[in-house]
């Protein structure tokens, strides 16, 4: 149950229009990738409550069809 | 580290699941008994491993830097009772393991942690909650 970098890309987007999105699969296996979220949306959020957000936009995937997804998010410069 | 971490996640699906003290619980005592750990001791890490011998590269890494630091911490290991490992996920509302609590604060997981070890802000986080570590703060 592997999902793809454009998956997880789309969910992200879903809940964060606006946010610009990298993601780069470690692995090759559609299980450990890595992503850069950045949005506005986090301005003035701590780490946790911004990673709390991109947890939320997966849906429940994340520990689950998605094993691994090294997070970094931050509000735009 | 991530091939390392499935490894191992595999070598366990077919494990019995030991049971430790806290084993058997129902789940808001597992819950009570996870405030509990978090309020009693003043750095607390849920891993999958021990400090010794942590199974999981993510683990791993925070175990490095807290080892790096001079904290003194406790380790728990979730991969000795499922549902501590489930009810860690609850009592917090985040997906994964590792997680970091300072003073009964969640602080983090793996990615967090590295981050704030890495931008220097770790240290005085533990400095201003009291937490000694034994590397100067100066990096």
């Amino acid at each position: 149950m592997a999902m793809t970098a454009n998956d997880i890309e789309s969910l992200i987007k879903m809940a964060l229009p606006d946010a610009r999105v990298t993601i780069r699969d470690l692995a090759g296996d559609g299980e450990h990738y890595a992503a850069e979220v950045v949005s506005e949306s986090f301005r003035g959020m701590t780490r946790v409550e911004q990673h709390k957000r991109v947890y939320d936009a997966l849906q429940g995937k994340m520990g689950g069809a998605l094993h691994a997804l090294a997070l970094q998010t931050s509000a735009p410069d | 580290m991530a091939l390392y971490c499935d490894f191992v996640r595999a070598t366990y699906a077919n494990d019995q699941i030991n049971r430790i003290s806290v084993g058997g619980l129902a789940v808001s005592d597992i819950q009570a008994w996870i405030e509990n750990e978090v309020k009693t001791n003043d750095v607390v890490l849920f891993m999958k491993g021990t400090p010794t011998f942590p199974q999981c590269g993510f683990s791993s890494q925070v175990v490095q830097i807290l080892d790096y630091l001079g904290v003194d911490y406790k380790g728990v290991n979730v991969l000795e009772n499922a549902d501590v490992r489930q009810g860690i996920k609850e009592f917090s509302s985040w997906p994964t393991i590792p997680q970091l609590y300072v003073k009964g604060e969640f602080i983090g997981g793996c990615d967090i942690v590295r981050e704030m070890f890495q931008q220097g802000e770790l240290q005085p986080l533990l400095g201003e909650k009291g937490v000694a570590t034994s590397q100067p703060q100066s990096a």
